[in-house]
Formats: structure tokens, C-alpha cells, sequence
């Protein structure tokens, strides 16, 4: 084991083009942008379908299939078709977070005490107050754990962004294995380890805050 | 008052869960809806706020059709409590009694200060403002739930076997404290149960339903214990109805005998009956405005045969033994 790479202060000066903060900081762009789009294209899905229970059988499988496909392989197949660039590594990261997201929406949905949401329709609640102001507040435990566990996702596999020509923290992998510079490549899989946790302890604090207390325990 | 209008309720799968129902649940009064499951009692109540859509027939509010009304306002008026509450889980017990203030326009911070009043109003005290829903006991979770219903003042209320989740115990409190509320507010209240003897209790009108969703009779408790339309309603009633009718009827104009043989203190009040052993309890004495099921009882469990009543200081002013109150029953029946 050789941590040299990774304890060296010159790779943690912040302003260096090659250096680890700025990997970790496009390493960030990228995943939040994948998940950003994950969550404007599976949450309206996910909840639409646990709300009407129409296509139901479209959440469980989408989450299979999405699951078992390759997100190195599915880049590529991008690159092919569409050139190198920021695009092809979104698609590929963006079909990564969409099952999680869309499972959980509907599970989130569908697992929903249907008396609760009866007496706030009977009270005279509209659809969308319906679906803003009980059903999301209450489905919101579940939620965030499929959004967590997207997040857990994509940062571990943002990395593939490094193999077409970007940046991120996948740059410490390739350019080590490169040059046989094992340290930095044993550099490159602690901070993803590392970075994976903190976010995930982040969205954690955050769920703490957005999920109301009446909600815990149940 | 409100009114079905010979409504229809036959269910996508072919079943008819309401057939040819004709009502009019009167103004200020609580009518309950009673039945065996499958009798559409629930379906019934739901056409009211316009949660279930009647195949054929109206439903009128004061003379107006639902049918005719937005949905959210129309449900807004109408004060409406669940079987196990449905209390919000995610809200404070504050917030969900304000859920419909709220909805209406008013601001967070009246609906708050108002539903507030409303807790101890149905018996909760202001520690219970911050408390979540799973923070409760059943009972609790069901006075909030009257408390939610209560909080726009609406007219009218729909509940759905609002007491049937809580043990016995806090049910006959609940609809002792309901009736004191009822007594101030004067709502018109329907009231779906599957509980006869809540029906009765409860209910100054009571509407039997039958499965299928046909009505058996309509008619004041007392009604339907004493007049039964047909076998069906006589044993869904059920056994002990010659007994529970005497509750409807007070002991004033019960004939008694002067007090002789039972022991006083020196305000008048009963001690007990001499006994070779020492006095024996009386068991209890009734006062004018007692039941003649109360009468009854204390006669069957006085350990001499007969009841005493007391005036309303207390003291003993009469006594009626078993032959008294058996000539009574008879003389009323005749």
C-alpha cells in the first residue's frame, strides 16, 4: 500500500488544473447534473404511476432492466453515436440514477396509508394539494432513500467519465493505470470511497431536516 | 336537511351496493346509518361530499343538488371523520385540525389560535398542539379527528364508524362527550356504524340498511325498538329490546309507595336495609329523571326486591317493589 499520491499537499493544491479538489469538484458537477436529470425525468414517472397505479408493471421492470445494463458499455454505445463530450457521459450517468428514483417514487406512492389520503380528498383537498401537501410529505422517507441510493451510484460510477476524455476522479484510475502509477490509483478509489460517504452523510442531514418528525420510527 | 332522492349506486363489477334509497336526514339532528357490512351504509355517506357518484338519483343539501357544486368547496362545508382518524402523520396535531381553515384562506397563524380552542373543546390539552399523530392513543388520535372536522364550523357531518377502532371503555366516554358537544353545536350530523346499540345510543334518528343497500326501516330509536318493521330490523335490533326501550322513558310518572322499613340518616338519605346480619346495601336509588331501565335494574339487583327513589336533595321519597313496577309496564302497554 502506497499513499504517497494521495498524501503529497502539491495534488490538494486547489487551484491546480490536474490536482484532487478540482477532480472532486467536477466529479461533483457530474454527478449532481445526472442526478438533476434523473430526478426531472423519473419523479413525475414514478409518482404519476404509484398515484393512478397505471403501468405499474413499467416501475418494476424499468428497474431490472436498468439495473443490468452496463453504464461503461451504454457510454461508449453513446460516444459512438453521438462523439465525445459532456452528452454522452449524462445519458450514460442519467440512465444510471433513473431505476432507483422511479422505483422509489412509485414504491413511495404506492405504500401510502390510502385512508389518510381519502380524508384529505374528503376535506376538501384539490388533486394537487392532495399530492403536494400529504401524499409527497408522507411518501418522502422513501423517496429519499432511492435518491440517496442514486447518489451512492452515480458518484462510484462517475468515474467512467475519465475513460472518454473528461474529468473527475475516474482521471486518478486511467492516467494511473496508464503510467503503472498504482499510488495514484490507489488515490483515485480512496477519495471516490470517501467522497461516496460524505455525500451520503450529507443527504442524510438533509433528509433529517425535510422529512417531517412525525414520520420517524413508522 | 339532507335528502336522498331515490339514488342508485351500482359499482363498475355489477354489484349494487345502494338500491332505490329514499331519505331526508333532518336539520340539527344526528341520523345514523346502521347495517351489516355490504348494506352500503359507508357508499351512502360518501354520496353526501360527493366521494362516491351515485349511478341515478340526486342527493340534496338544503334543497340543492351536490351533484351541481365543486367538489373541494362542497367537502370544505362538510365536516368529515374516518374510521381511525386519518390524522396527517406528518403534521402536528395543531396543523391537521387547521387543515381546513387553512384551505379556505384563512392564515396559518388564525387557523392555529383557533384550532386550539378546538383541542380543549374536545378535550385535549394545549400539550398536545405539538404532538405528531403517532405520538397518540386511539382515542386521542379520534378526538382529534372530531376536532379536524369541527374546525371550519361546517353545517353538516359525515362520519364513518368514527368510534369502532377504540376499546369500550374510551368509546362509551367519547360518545358521552360527543353527545354534550352535539348538545351545543347543534350540527346535522350522519353517522355510518355497524354498531346497533351506537345507533341507538347515538342516533335521534336511526336508518336501518339491509344487504344489497335497501332500506328495512327509518324511524327514531325508540321506534325502532318498540315496532320493529319486519324480522330482519327485529334481530338486527336484537335480543333485550323490550328492555332497552325502557331507556327512552323516564321514571316520572312511576307510582311509588311511602318509605317504611329502610334505614335514613338524619337528612333522609337511604343507609341500607336492616338485614339479620347488619344493613345491606340499597344498591343505588333513582331520582324522576332516571330511565325505567335504570328503575329496573335497581329493583332486580336490590337485595330486598324493591327500588328507591330519592328527591333532589338526596333524601328517600318513595319506594317501588317488583309487583309495583310489573303493574306499571303492564298498565302502559294497554
Amino acid at each position: 500500500m502506497n499513499l504517497s499520491y494521495l498524501t503529497d499537499p502539491a495534488h490538494w493544491d486547489l487551484s491546480a488544473p490536474g490536482g484532487i479538489p478540482q477532480l472532486i469538484l467536477s466529479h461533483l458537477g457530474y454527478t449532481a447534473l445526472a442526478l438533476l436529470l434523473g430526478v426531472i425525468i423519473a419523479l413525475p414517472v414514478g409518482l404519476y404511476i404509484g398515484h393512478t397505479g397505471k403501468g405499474s408493471f413499467i416501475a418494476i421492470n424499468a428497474g431490472n432492466a436498468g439495473r443490468s445494463l452496463p453504464t461503461l458499455g451504454l457510454l461508449m454505445l453513446m460516444v459512438t453515436l453521438l462523439g465525445l463530450g459532456l452528452l454522452p457521459v449524462l445519458i450514460a450517468l442519467t440512465v444510471l440514477v433513473i431505476p432507483p428514483i422511479l422505483t422509489s417514487a412509485y414504491a413511495g406512492m404506492r405504500t401510502l396509508d390510502h385512508r389518510v389520503v381519502d380524508a384529505a380528498r374528503g376535506m376538501g383537498m384539490r388533486s394537487w394539494q392532495v399530492l403536494t401537501r400529504v401524499e409527497l410529505p408522507m411518501a418522502l422517507p422513501v423517496l429519499m432513500s432511492g435518491f440517496r441510493n442514486a447518489a451512492l451510484q452515480v458518484v462510484a460510477t462517475a468515474t467512467v467519465a475519465a475513460a472518454v476524455g473528461l474529468g473527475g476522479l475516474g482521471r486518478l484510475l486511467i492516467d494511473g493505470l496508464a503510467v503503472n502509477d498504482y499510488s495514484r490509483v490507489l488515490a483515485g478509489a480512496v477519495v471516490v470511497a470517501g467522497l461516496a460517504v460524505l455525500v451520503d452523510l450529507f443527504l442524510a442531514l438533509i433528509q433529517r431536516w425535510i422529512v417531517s418528525p412525525g414520520l420517524k420510527g413508522s | 336537511m339532507i335528502t336522498f332522492e331515490d339514488v342508485v349506486k351500482v359499482y363498475p363489477g355489477g354489484s349494487t351496493a345502494v338500491d332505490h334509497l329514499s331519505l331526508e336526514l333532518p336539520t340539527g339532528k344526528i341520523t345514523t346509518l346502521v347495517g351489516p357490512s355490504g348494506c352500503g351504509k359507508t357508499t351512502s355517506l360518501r354520496m353526501i361530499n360527493r366521494m362516491v357518484t351515485p349511478t341515478s338519483g340526486r342527493i340534496l343539501i338544503d334543497g340543492e343538488d351536490v351533484a351541481g357544486k365543486d367538489e373541494a368547496l362542497l367537502r370544505r362545508g362538510i365536516g368529515y371523520v374516518i374510521q381511525h382518524a386519518g390524522l396527517f402523520p406528518h403534521r402536528t396535531v395543531l396543523d391537521n385540525v387547521a387543515t381546513v381553515p387553512v384551505l379556505l384562506g384563512e392564515t396559518r397563524r388564525t387557523a392555529r389560535t383557533k384550532a386550539l380552542v378546538l383541542l380543549e373543546r374536545v378535550g385535549l390539552s394545549a400539550e398536545f398542539a405539538k404532538r405528531y399523530p403517532a405520538q397518540l392513543s386511539g382515542g386521542q388520535q379520534q378526538r382529534v379527528g372530531v376536532a379536524r372536522a369541527l374546525a371550519a364550523d361546517p353545517p353538516i357531518m359525515l362520519m364513518d364508524e368514527p368510534f369502532s377502532a377504540v376499546d369500550p371503555v374510551v368509546r362509551a366516554q367519547l360518545h358521552q362527550e360527543f353527545l354534550r358537544l352535539q348538545q351545543d353545536l347543534g350540527k346535522t350530523i350522519a353517522m355510518v356504524t355497524h354498531d346497533i346499540d351506537e345507533a341507538i345510543k347515538l342516533g335521534d334518528h336511526v336508518a336501518v340498511l339491509r344487504a344489497g343497500g335497501h332500506l328495512a326501516q327509518f324511524g327514531t330509536p325508540r321506534e325502532l325498538l318498540a315496532e320493529p318493521a319486519d324480522d330482519f330490523v327485529a334481530s338486527f335490533v336484537g335480543r333485550d329490546r323490550g328492555l332497552r326501550s325502557l331507556s327512552f322513558d323516564t321514571a316520572s310518572e312511576l307510582p311509588v309507595k311511602p318509605v317504611d322499613g329502610l334505614s335514613l340518616d338524619d337528612a333522609g338519605r337511604p343507609l341500607g336495609w336492616p338485614g339479620p346480619s347488619g344493613l345491606q346495601p340499597t344498591g343505588g336509588a333513582f331520582t324522576k329523571e332516571d330511565s325505567l331501565r335504570t328503575v329496573t335494574d335497581l329493583v332486580i339487583s336490590s337485595p330486598v326486591g324493591i327500588a328507591v327513589r330519592v328527591g333532589p336533595d338526596g333524601a328517600a321519597d318513595g319506594l317501588v317493589s317488583h309487583h309495583d313496577l310489573a303493574d306499571y309496564l303492564a298498565s302502559r302497554r294497554s
